[in-house]
């Protein structure tokens, strides 16, 4: 505890000389943790280009088969020929869409870049608790993601056993063809994990002792609480793979055989070691879009969050049961069905507080003052498309259901329903919300509005399809479905679903013209545009290092929208009133 | 949206689809009401000048009956869905056929034990992908893989499983039609993941007895039903 005052106490004498910082120390080896926030954006919205391009060629070849793509006749061979993808490309494409989406960028931007950007503004601090932890964290997420990069230009091609990297599959370069491709993604995991681990304890520690005076944690906004347990997530989580990396890695490269039934090794330990990370991932997606899109409703509905506790209580619930849920992903493994009855029990029972989270952002709605705002119709997209996700999962977690199912086009639509229903629509929203503060300029809301229709239509019409290609027994990650008799009359919705992702491609470019845009000549934001009661609107805007001119003391709860005891339909949580000093 | 499932032709098939189609209404349900509401909200409180929301931290008695509504259906879900899962995964029949069938990159090779039903001698007979059984018996099969892991799936009779190097899994079925259904493999495998395809020939009775009389002339078939318990391997 007292060295932790003692860096912070050295982070403000640091702070007490800004003005002199040089190009470099501002822009690119920053400790502000506003301008580390900034870099994780942009590295994020960067591989967001690269991972939704690489999904676009996987679509391709579903939906017309071993034929050229076009603008793509330069790529060499035998990654390409002439346009055509082989199989072995092909399999490296949908594995390398879903780790750069899940580690690249929902990882870096909901955690990374909002992460790092309101904690200490939100909590009213002048910045997280070890500010040269943070800027590591971030330039290591970098080396991570260029050691991932470079797996595309080696020989093998990039790793090709899907994201979930199922051994023996991945656990011998024999069966796959790949050497350096497998090596170099679980390398670039592993130290991602270090910077994952190096922000979370720099979270878990700046929540628990920055806090400005008031902030009780019942006065947390949701974001916070939903970004401390993502951080304890990460925190425990973390470790179990980055074990099941090294060992991966011993198998590929020292001869071991912890994968490897032929020496003795078990293929099912890699999928209990990967899965008790994934579960909790699934959740450290989506966990901080649930927080964001509570206080985007509350702010636009003029309304108090409904069941403040009850939401906050539901996320630490969810927190906990992502630990004893992770063999739903092994139904059909070869695991014990009667252990396969306890996880679906379990699973079950995480529903519960997804659907009280649902239940409260309804009730958080009603008898409101709704403002259709750019980042309000994000966040309402991410409520429904969440109930679709959600509903979903409920097939899966049925064991019968799931044996015909698992593997299925069902699972697609529904991870994409949860990470991109889900966790997308919560960084466009969390991005239209926030860009005021972060960039100090107002986005167009035309543009907004165009990106959010064209991206709300063009998801639907891509990822709702794939629930009928599921229920057609359409399995995953194929690379000719013309070859099973028994797919023919789906091919016209695999053709449509393509059609559809490639709207949804195209309809991004507003976005990227409204952000950069903005980013230069957009008009200059007011302090607090929004109206909002969080603290990060108190502070002025630019934001100088340091935050705040004077610390702000916090008097009430995040979400006093339309309360009596004011005229105005907001109160800020560090407003003092005279009389009384009423807390809810 | 459900009927696009494919022919269900098993006999714990249809026990499945009624599983399907029961959590399909119960979230079709859920989900008109959850917009329903949704698209209602927004429509009557909309933005208007002059007007303020209304202040109200939450009601906990319907967050009580929100979260208890929830919770008993989906422990109801979990108990129904229970006693089908241990009727498929756990408390399978005697067999009447039974047949080794092992993955590897990337077909399936499919042993029958021959006229003794005993495998490791020497009537066992290897085909490759073709799976023959006959209609109305249970047919146990016995998972294995030579390399990596792939997955044994039947669309037709709702059936899937893992087949894992290092081990045997068994599983049974029993088809209640005639007919030739396709057996892709549903787990990534390699680049020939995609061609890895079987196909299960079910025969009538009659059918049945005269395809082992043509692949074990010597024994004229019937010997080749067999109720011995499977040996590990």
């Amino acid at each position: 505890m007292s060295e932790t005052a003692a860096v912070a106490s050295t982070a403000h004498a640091a702070h007490e000389h800004h003005e002199e910082l040089s190009f470099l120390r501002h822009y690119v080896f920053s400790t502000d943790h506003k301008m580390i926030g900034r870099q994780f954006l942009f590295m994020g919205l960067s591989f967001m280009i690269l991972g939704g391009l690489l999904a676009l060629l996987v679509r391709w070849e579903l939906a017309w088969p071993e034929t050229a793509v076009p603008f793509m006749h330069w790529v060499p061979e035998p990654t390409m020929y002439d346009g055509v993808i082989p199989p072995d490309t092909y399999n490296a494409f949908f594995t390398m869409h879903a780790t750069i989406m899940i580690f690249f960028v929902v990882m870096p931007i909901l955690v990374g870049a909002f992460g790092n950007f309101l904690i200490p503004l939100m909590i009213g601090t002048r910045d997280m608790a070890f500010p040269l932890l943070n800027m590591l964290s971030f330039w290591i997420a970098l080396v991570a993601g260029f050691i991932m990069l470079a797996g595309f230009f080696v020989p093998g091609g990039h790793a090709a056993a899907g994201w979930t990297s199922y051994a023996p599959l991945s656990a011998n370069p024999q069966y796959t063809g790949v050497y350096w491709g497998q090596n170099l993604w679980c390398i670039s995991i592993l130290v991602l994990g270090v910077s994952s681990l190096m922000g979370s304890i720099n979270y878990i520690t700046t929540i628990i002792n920055m806090r400005a005076p008031g902030m009780q944690f019942f006065r947390l906004p949701l974001t916070i609480w939903a970004l401390f347990i993502v951080a304890i997530l990460l925190l425990l989580a973390l470790p179990v793979l980055s074990a099941a990396l090294g060992l991966l890695l011993l198998d590929r490269m020292a001869g071991t055989s912890f994968f490897l039934p032929a020496g003795g090794g078990e293929p099912l330990l890699w999928q209990h070691l990967f899965w008790f990370f994934g579960h909790p991932e699934v959740y450290i997606l989506i966990l901080p879009a649930m927080g964001i899109a509570s206080d985007i409703l509350s702010v636009f509905a003029r309304k108090p969050i409904f069941g403040y506790r009850a939401m906050a209580f539901s996320m630490i619930a969810i927190a906990f049961l992502s630990w004893i849920v992770w063999g739903h992903h092994m139904f059909q493994s070869g695991m014990n069905p009667t252990l396969g009855t306890s996880f679906m029990i379990s699973t079950m029972v995480i529903a519960v507080p997804s659907a009280i989270k649902t239940f409260n952002w309804l009730g958080t709605l009603w008898g409101g003052n709704i403002r259709f705002t750019t980042p309000m119709l994000n966040a309402l997209a991410f409520v429904s498309m969440f109930v679709i996700g959600g509903l979903s999962g409920i097939y899966m977690a049925s064991t019968p259901v799931d044996i015909f199912i698992h593997d299925t086009y069902f699972i697609v639509a529904h991870i994409h329903y949860v990470v991109f229903g889900g966790s997308v629509f919560g960084i466009f929203a969390a991005i239209y919300y926030w860009f005021p503060k972060m960039f100090g300029r107002m986005m167009n809301e035309t543009l907004g509005k165009i990106h959010f229709w064209g991206t709300l239509i063009f998801f639907n019409g891509t990822f709702f399809p794939m629930h009928i290609l599921g229920v057609g027994g359409h399995m995953r990650r194929i690379y000719n479905p013309k070859q099973y008799a028994f797919l023919h009359d789906l091919q016209p919705i695999n053709v449509f679903i393509t059609i559809c992702a490639i709207g949804l491609g195209i309809s991004q470019i507003p976005f990227v013209i409204n952000f950069f845009y903005t980013l230069f000549a957009g008009p200059i934001a007011e302090q607090n545009p929004w109206h909002a009661n969080t603290l990060e609107w108190v502070a002025p805007t630019p934001t100088p290092h340091g935050n705040f001119p004077e610390q702000p003391i916090v008097y009430r709860g995040p979400y006093e929208y339309s309360s009596p005891e004011v005229k105005e339909d907001w109160l800020p949580q560090n407003r003092k009133l005279e009389g009384a000093l009423r807390a809810h | 949206m459900l009927s696009w499932l494919p022919e269900d032709v098993s006999t714990f098939g249809p026990g499945i689809d009624q599983m399907f189609y029961l959590i399909y209404y119960i979230t079709a349900a859920t989900f008109v009401v959850v917009m329903a509401l949704l698209v209602a909200f927004l429509i009557m409180y909309r933005h208007q000048e002059g007007r303020r929301a209304t202040y109200t931290h939450g009601n906990s008695t319907l967050e009580i009956i929100w979260t208890i509504i929830p919770a008993l259906i989906l422990v109801m879900l979990g108990f129904m869905s229970k006693g089908k899962w241990d009727a498929i995964k756990k408390n399978a029949p005697p067999a009447d056929v039974q047949v080794r069938v092992t993955g590897k990159q990337f077909n399936w090779e499919v042993m029958y034990p021959g006229p003794d039903g005993k495998f490791e001698t020497a009537d066992d007979v290897q085909f490759d992908n073709d799976v023959h059984v006959p209609v109305n018996k249970v047919v146990r099969v016995l998972l294995r893989s030579k390399d990596v892991i792939h997955s044994f799936f039947v669309p037709a009779l709702r059936l899937k499983q893992d087949a894992l190097p290092g081990r045997e899994i068994v599983v049974w079925f029993e088809v209640t039609k005639p007919g030739t259904y396709e057996i892709p493999c549903a787990e990534l495998c390699g680049f020939g993941h995609s061609g890895m395809k079987g196909s299960l020939i079910v025969h009538d009775a009659a059918g049945y007895e005269a395809w082992m009389k043509e692949k074990w002339p010597a024994a004229g078939g019937t010997a080749a039903v067999d109720r011995s318990e499977p040996k590990r391997g």
